[in-house]
């Protein structure tokens, strides 16, 4: 194996810049991978350590997952979580692929300044934006009492102001792509304003709409900031909670419920290159 | 691209709902903020817009100044150490085998899909004073002392060493949220220097190669001039989230490590200063924006003095 392997370095010398067959180079790489996944492969691992100090292995066990899920608070942060992720994501979508269309098809004055007045909420601090939601929701009085799910809406309304406009360059960047004979060729065969969107443009755009609702969909579901100023003490999301058992201390339970929340993120990010790629490969 | 006349209900039909969303939900909030950042409080809840500039004059008192300094600073240090473990990472990724390159690519993305109060959670158990890092050093104390005990120096390993293992404080000071914020800001960094390298043509490196320059001489001559508009905004683009940052100098900083944000939460939390917090918002907004202007500024330069 290993002679085999040097056999076939020596027909395949390594090139000035092939920096990924050079020592050093491996190393930092090597490094940089090691500190950005290790803390998070160990809160992984040990949240199957059947310990509670949590320090030196001592068996798998799932009864972490298991008092997790017993955790009343805990589940209802998680499914508040979930309830706003998906009714922001369908509306920033929506709003998003406006923005895109607006931004691609016209020509209007004031354009420059829209289009910057557009970008303000992907650069602006997000505690500047977190505050500004407080003060705003007190001011206009936000009933707080309001039955579930309705009591999320002040939230779920935060995060649409700083989803919609990430949603909108992911839509627009494949809407740059699009060949705009086909739209034309459409209304010359009959085919009204709205037909032609429904039928070539909306297709055409459709990785580009996942894309931008599974952006939307991980920003509003990792959002702490910002939910942290517009949650009250029974709209709790489930980072905000898992930040005030943070705050206590650092338990298995944690490491169960995130390891949970990794999950479902990874799953949706594997689901979003997928969807790309699929489309990327038919072009 | 058509003038909005042309077809003008299908241009209304995209431009009222975004519009409104951004003026009602995004812009009124902000203004409303910019209000109270010149007014004061009357009440515990009630607070009066005078015009007056108090909340803007106290943010340059000493003690808030220093924060802003020691923010600016730690930020800046982060970023450096960003962009120097960034750099190599880049070059290394965008020269890697084409079979290879999607794959290094997506983990240093990934960690960006990852939610940041987890990672940084995850950053306490590894860092805190009965975590694995100071298990680890542990343990390699534990075998050096029986190293020096089995080649009979155990006097001298206890005078190397110490006599007990004494856990290094690695957590809840600056080093911390140095660690914490290069940590989560590194994506930040390699995507541009990546997107920068990947455009660069390798032939000129091949020809400074060729022609005698070592690979340091490469690296400091070619390569980093003329990626230096991908340096510049991965510096910037990494520079503003770092400045506003709360997370990470709230959970693993020390008493002493409070940056910008965490003033501005505390003003609108325990302390209930909205006018005094929200001032501290629009200089933190107003410094964002300089760092902005700064970047298109250096990107227009570049571009023509290439064309020159």
């Amino acid at each position: 194996m290993i002679a085999a392997y040097r056999r076939w370095k020596r027909l395949h010398p390594a090139g000035p810049l092939d920096y990924t067959r050079k020592w050093p180079m491996q190393l930092t790489l090597a490094a940089t991978f090691i500190f950005l996944y290790a803390p998070i492969l160990i809160l992984i691992l040990f949240s199957f350590n059947d310990s509670r100090r949590n320090i030196v292995w001592r068996g798998f066990t799932t009864k972490y997952y298991e008092k997790a899920l017993g955790n009343e608070s805990l589940i209802e942060a998680f499914v508040n979580s979930l309830t706003i992720a998906f009714v922001s994501t369908i509306v920033s979508t929506i709003l998003g692929a406006m923005v895109a269309i607006l931004l691609w098809r016209f020509r209007f004055p004031g354009k420059a300044g829209y289009e910057g007045g557009m970008a303000l909420p992907i650069v602006i601090p997000e505690i500047c934006l977190g505050v500004a939601m407080l003060a705003f929701f007190a001011r206009i009085g936000w009933p707080t009492d309001l039955p579930w799910p309705l009591n999320l809406g002040n939230i779920i309304i935060a995060h649409i102001s700083f989803s919609f406009p990430f949603a909108a360059v992911v839509i627009r960047a494949r809407l740059a792509g699009f060949n705009r004979e086909l739209e034309e060729a459409a209304r010359d065969l009959g085919a009204s304003e709205w037909e032609t969107y429904r039928d070539v443009v909306l297709p055409y755009l459709k990785p580009g709409l996942v894309a931008g609702a599974l952006l939307a969909f991980t920003l509003s579901l990792d959002d702490f900031v910002i939910t942290f100023f517009t949650s009250g003490p029974d709209t709790v999301t489930f980072p905000v909670k898992v930040y005030s058992m943070v705050r206590f201390s650092v338990t298995p339970e944690v490491n169960a419920a995130s390891t949970v929340l990794i999950v479902i993120t990874l799953f949706l990010t594997a689901i979003a290159m997928r969807v790309q790629n699929r489309s990327a490969k038919r072009d | 691209m058509e003038s909005w006349r042309s077809t003008p209900r299908v241009f209304w039909a995209v431009f009222s709902a975004p519009s409104f969303w951004l003026v009602a939900f995004f812009l009124i909030p902000l203004s409303l903020i910019w209000a109270y950042s010149f007014g004061e409080k009357t009440g515990i809840i009630d607070i009066a817009v005078t015009g007056t500039l108090d909340n803007y004059i106290r943010a340059f008192e000493p003690v808030y100044l220093q924060i802003f300094t020691k923010s600016l600073w730690i930020a800046t240090l982060s970023t450096l150490i960003c962009l120097a473990v960034g750099l190599p990472v880049a070059l290394t990724i965008v020269y890697a085998p084409p079979k290879a390159k999607p794959w290094l690519l997506l983990l240093v993305i990934l960690p960006f899909w990852t939610n940041l109060l987890i990672r940084t959670y995850a950053l306490i158990a590894v860092l805190r004073t009965r975590g694995y890092v100071n298990f680890g050093l542990e343990w390699l104390y534990d075998q050096a002392s029986w190293l020096f005990q089995i080649v009979g120096l155990g006097g001298l390993g206890a005078a190397i060493l110490g006599e007990r293992f004494e856990p290094v404080e690695i957590l809840y000071n600056n080093g911390a949220v140095l660690i914490g914020l290069v940590y989560v800001h590194l994506p930040f960094m390699v995507l541009p220097l990546y997107a920068a390298l990947e455009r660069l043509d390798r032939s000129y490196l091949e020809a400074s190669l060729d022609l005698g320059a070592g690979q340091f001489q490469t690296f400091w001559r070619v390569i980093v001039p003329l990626a230096m508009p991908g340096i510049v905004s991965g510096l910037i683009i990494t520079f503003i989230p770092t400045l506003g940052s709360f997370l990470t100098p709230d959970l693993l900083g020390g008493p002493d490590s409070t940056m910008i944000a965490n003033i501005i939460e505390r003003q609108f939390k325990s302390a209930n200063d909205w006018p005094f917090g929200s001032a501290l918002s629009f200089m933190l907004m107003y410094l964002t924006f300089g760092a902005l202007a700064l970047r298109a500024f250096l990107g227009r330069g570049r571009s023509s003095g290439l064309e020159a």
